[in-house]
């Protein structure tokens, strides 16, 4: 019987009737839940941003912001930050991704797999990483630095309480974004575009430059996009870096806005020229990116060929393995230092190693249920949040419904949204019938799903960009729906765009700090939570275990995440 | 905004009124640990400790009284003062009952929380052995132990003779951009100190201070360890209890017993009204004021208000040093314009 074979299945005529496509009603359903999910905080920080402590209409919060002190200061540094950081990313990926994807720079596999380690560390962990590295006085780097130079007892090389500092750590953690994603995009990049430039006479350069370097753009500013507005809504790093040095960017201002008593209104109005500012953004990525096309993955794609760098190669190795040096292998170093030591001062030796740390935090009440939530709600999260991005992209990519340019709007807005202003917006939406949610681990998915919302789609968006609709066109014409031709035409060949984009989303939950530093109560605690809380203690030993396990626990998942999809890829097309 | 429950003002408001004559509202009668009230706690099987002990002290006491009662678990909620403050406040204005006992360095808002009801008044049998003035007058919160808020130096980069000796030496030009201060908005042992401080040497001292480039730390008990990881040579304050532990571990700390005085911070333990699991708290209060839990407290650099117990060796003796103390009524009263004043001098 041939009836149970795949092929006979629609031809049987079983279930729907041929001419009914569920598709229009399931991705309408899509669309309001988005709307939902992102109106309701968005309701409640226009409301309070327009409205006084008893209620009433007033402009009052926004005439504050005039105050230096309060609102310009903080927001010029968070702009200066977050620039420093989109262009240092950007100028560290590019360079690195071109090298692993289209070059034979020795180990490229694995340099690329050293480059994704520094990714899996949370920004908060990195900055206190770099405390113990580069605080002026006692950080290991200008300790060897007075050693060497015989320079005297308060000379530094360098502050990590400092501007400067503030980006260095957040581009070191925010540069892996840009890099996959413009890896991503080189690796999937026809060779014959360059082929025929160079038969055309184009010499390396020239083609480097005009047909390569064009076709990563989109991936580029998309890269950009996410380094920049991650660095503007960061709360965990500026907190560790900025406050010891007495000043302030807006997301610890407005965190500021949060202490007793909380002036909930003034901080919703502090976070509306952030909306802007990506608003302001995400329209300049567009003009830039303008009408032209680069569909890259056509019905055909020829594999691409490596640039023979020559000599270079051996420079080329050097500067890439200087990138992972200190951005993965010295900070990770000084936290098993740290881990190990019982006063992080002390010089490493038999005398001084101890398990005081491993044992203070393993009997912490708390660590074990901290760490099983912060699995639970990055594996949930991860899942729907992908789920969800794949969808958004696709409609909008497709524009398969009408106001797909709303939904594109409304998947990449909550990333205007300091994660702290959003964390008390769904406070105040949640704790509150008919959605009683706070004190439960299903606001932090929520928080979570929101906040992943823009970078996950805008990965899922790049990727669809460079799917030529014609695939799925010619699915259509032979008769599936849009949700039939989404699932068996484009998923599969997205695959490894989905399982990067669940794995930006679970590390993404790891990473976060500042919505969730309001959103958990003792009982839903995380684990980013906890290490905050140490840091504040000055627990830096017990927050290198902790950050260690934390990181350990993240690769783990992410590999096998990896590996999941990749079987999947492998198994044999028939 | 309403929804944090109401102002710390408002409710002092009504503190000021029935404070000011103390109203004959006798403290409940000193209750005894029973058999029963052992069984209650263990069926309740935890208890949801927040407290402002630094972690490895509040753990160690915790794993005690796990030990002593198998069967209750104790649930850490280890911040500064303050920001427990802020947590409590938070969750009852969301109406989540999750913590059953409070230990507070900043005793100004138990005050407002026995104004407002959060509190209920608790006298275990073992706190009538305390001093006197260690339990709160209608017994709404009793004082586990008592510490200063102290400057400090590194003693291995810093001469014992050019070390500061009073709170006015920390104005010396020599010390800009060598010092370390924990935060009044974050710690309760700092928001009681700088308000005796203040008291003592108006806010001029702490507008100069600000002048100094001082390294902004939030908990009490971090300026002493970056004072020991040589981060700064001096820690501006910080608990004694804490700079304590950090020289008992090795660190290179000697702490500086100003000579305008050391202002005094005791740490009380309350009772929430609405505790979850009233019985478990109920037996941790206990515990704490007990012996065996004071002598954890000594140990940990506490000032035990139990007579007899052992202090640890090389802490100094409280009667040679010069106190200075607060009124927590007048701490919270004050504890607004403190965090504004602060910030605006600091930045931060």
């Amino acid at each position: 019987m041939s009836a149970s074979s795949p092929e006979a299945a629609p031809a049987s005529g079983r279930g729907l009737p041929g001419w009914f496509d569920p598709s229009p009603v399931f991705f309408g359903l899509i669309a309001l839940l988005l709307a939902f999910v992102v109106l309701l905080p968005f309701g409640w920080l226009a409301l309070f941003s327009l409205t006084d402590e008893k209620g009433a209409f007033s402009m009052e919060n926004f005439s504050e912001l005039g105050d230096p002190s309060l609102f310009l200061g903080p927001f010029v540094t968070t702009l200066g930050i977050a620039l420093g950081v989109g262009v240092l990313a950007c100028g560290v990926a590019l360079p690195l991704a071109w090298l692993v994807s289209r070059t034979n720079v020795p180990f490229r596999r694995t340099l690329r797999g050293l480059i994704m380690t520094s990714f899996i560390t949370p920004p908060f962990i990195g900055a206190v990483a770099w405390v113990l590295l580069a605080a002026p006085n006692s950080g290991l780097i200008n300790q060897y630095y007075r050693a060497l130079t015989g320079a005297g007892q308060f000379d530094r090389l360098v502050n990590i309480f400092s501007a400067e500092g503030i980006v260095f750590v957040m581009a070191s953690y925010a540069f892996p974004y840009v890099f996959v994603l413009a890896a991503n995009t080189l690796d999937r990049m026809p060779y014959d575009l360059e082929e025929a430039s160079a038969i055309l006479g184009g010499g390396r350069w020239h083609t480097l430059r005009r047909v390569t370097f064009p076709m990563v753009l989109p991936a580029l500013l998309a890269g950009f996009l996410i380094a920049f507005l991650q660095a503007m809504t960061q709360f965990g790093t500026p907190a560790i870096l900025a406050l010891p040095a007495g000043f302030h960017v807006l997301t610890t201002k407005i965190w500021s806005l949060f202490q007793f008593p909380p002036r909930t209104h003034l901080a919703a109005a502090c976070a509306i020229p952030m909306l802007f500012v990506t608003i302001l953004l995400l329209r300049g990525e567009k003009f830039l990116l303008g009408r032209r096309g680069f569909t890259m993955i056509g019905g055909k794609a020829g594999a691409p060929q490596l640039t023979n760098l020559g000599l270079w190669r051996w420079p080329a190795l050097t500067m890439a393995l200087l990138v992972i040096v200190v951005t993965v292998l010295l900070p990770n170093l000084i936290l098993i230092r740290a881990s190990m030591l019982r006063t992080v001062s002390d010089a490493w030796t038999l005398d001084t190693i101890t398990w005081d740390n491993v044992r203070l935090v393993f009997g912490l009440t708390h660590t074990r249920a901290t760490l099983e939530n912060t699995l639970i709600t990055g594996v949930a999260a991860a899942t729907a949040g992908t789920a969800f991005s794949v969808l958004v992209a696709y409609l909008t990519a497709r524009r398969a419904v009408p106001g797909h340019r709303f939904l594109a709007f409304l998947a990449t807005a909550p990333a205007a949204v300091p994660g702290i202003v959003l964390g008390v917006a769904l406070f105040i939406g949640y704790t509150r019938p008919p959605f009683q949610l706070y004190g439960t681990l299903w606001i932090l998915l929520l928080a979570f799903l929101t906040i992943e919302m823009p970078p996950a789609y805008q990965q899922m968006q790049a990727a669809f960009r460079g799917l030529n609709p014609e695939l799925e066109d010619a699915s259509r014409i032979l008769g599936a729906g849009r949700l039939k031709s989404l699932t068996s035409i484009v998923a599969p060949l997205l695959k490894s765009s989905v399982a990067a984009t669940w794995c930006f989303v679970f590390i993404g939950t790891i990473r976060e700090l500042s919505a969730t530093i309001l959103l958990t109560t003792s009982n839903t605690k995380l684990v980013s939570v906890l290490i905050y809380d140490l840091n504040e203690n000055g627990e830096l030993g017990a927050i290198a275990v902790l950050g260690l396990v934390l990181m350990a626990v993240t690769a783990v998942v992410v590999v096998a995440a990896n590996r999941l999809a990749n079987v999947g890829q492998m198994a044999p097309g028939r | 905004m309403t929804s944090f429950g109401t102002t710390r003002r408002g409710v002092l408001a009504g503190v000021a009124v029935f404070a000011t004559p103390r109203l004959a509202r006798a403290a409940p009668a000193a209750v005894s640990v029973t058999p029963a009230l052992i069984a209650a706690a263990v069926k309740e099987g935890k208890v949801a400790h927040y407290t402002s002990n630094d972690l490895t002290l509040a753990t160690t006491l915790a794993k005690r009284f796990e030990a002593k009662y198998p069967g209750i678990s104790v649930l850490l909620e280890r911040s500064g003062a303050e920001r427990n403050y802020q947590r409590v406040s938070q969750e009852y204005a969301s109406n989540i009952r999750a913590v059953d006992v409070v230990t507070s360095s900043d005793l100004g808002y138990l005050v407002s929380w026995k104004a407002n009801g959060w509190t209920a008044p608790y006298v275990t049998e073992e706190a009538m052995r305390l001093a006197p003035d260690a339990r709160e007058a209608d017994g709404f919160y009793t004082k586990e132990t008592f510490s200063l808020m102290v400057p400090a130096y590194n003693s291995q980069l810093v001469k014992a003779a050019d070390a500061p000796r009073a709170w006015s030496d920390l104005l010396d030009s020599k010390w800009k951009g060598k010092m370390v201060k924990a935060h009044p908005g974050y710690s309760g042992n700092i928001m009681t100190g700088t308000y005796i401080v203040t008291q003592a040497l108006g806010w001029e001292f702490y507008e100069k201070l600000a002048k100094q480039q001082i390294m902004q730390v939030q908990s009490a008990v971090d300026p002493s360890q970056r004072v020991a990881q040589g981060e700064r040579l001096v820690a501006a304050d910080g608990a004694e209890n804490a700079a304590f532990r950090v020289q008992k571990k090795g660190g290179p700390v000697t702490i500086v017993y100003p000579t305008e005085g050391s202002p005094v911070v005791p740490v009380a333990a309350a009772l929430m009204a609405a505790a979850p699991h009233p019985n478990a708290a109920r037996l941790l209060l206990h515990f704490i004021s007990s012996g065996e839990g004071q002598q954890i407290l000594a140990d940990y650099g506490g000032r035990s208000f139990l007579p007899g117990v052992a202090m640890p060796e090389g802490l100094r003796p409280t009667e040679q040093i010069k106190l200075l103390h607060a009124d927590p009524a007048a701490v919270a009263l004050a504890a607004e314009d403190i965090r504004k004043r602060y910030t605006r001098a600091f930045g931060v």
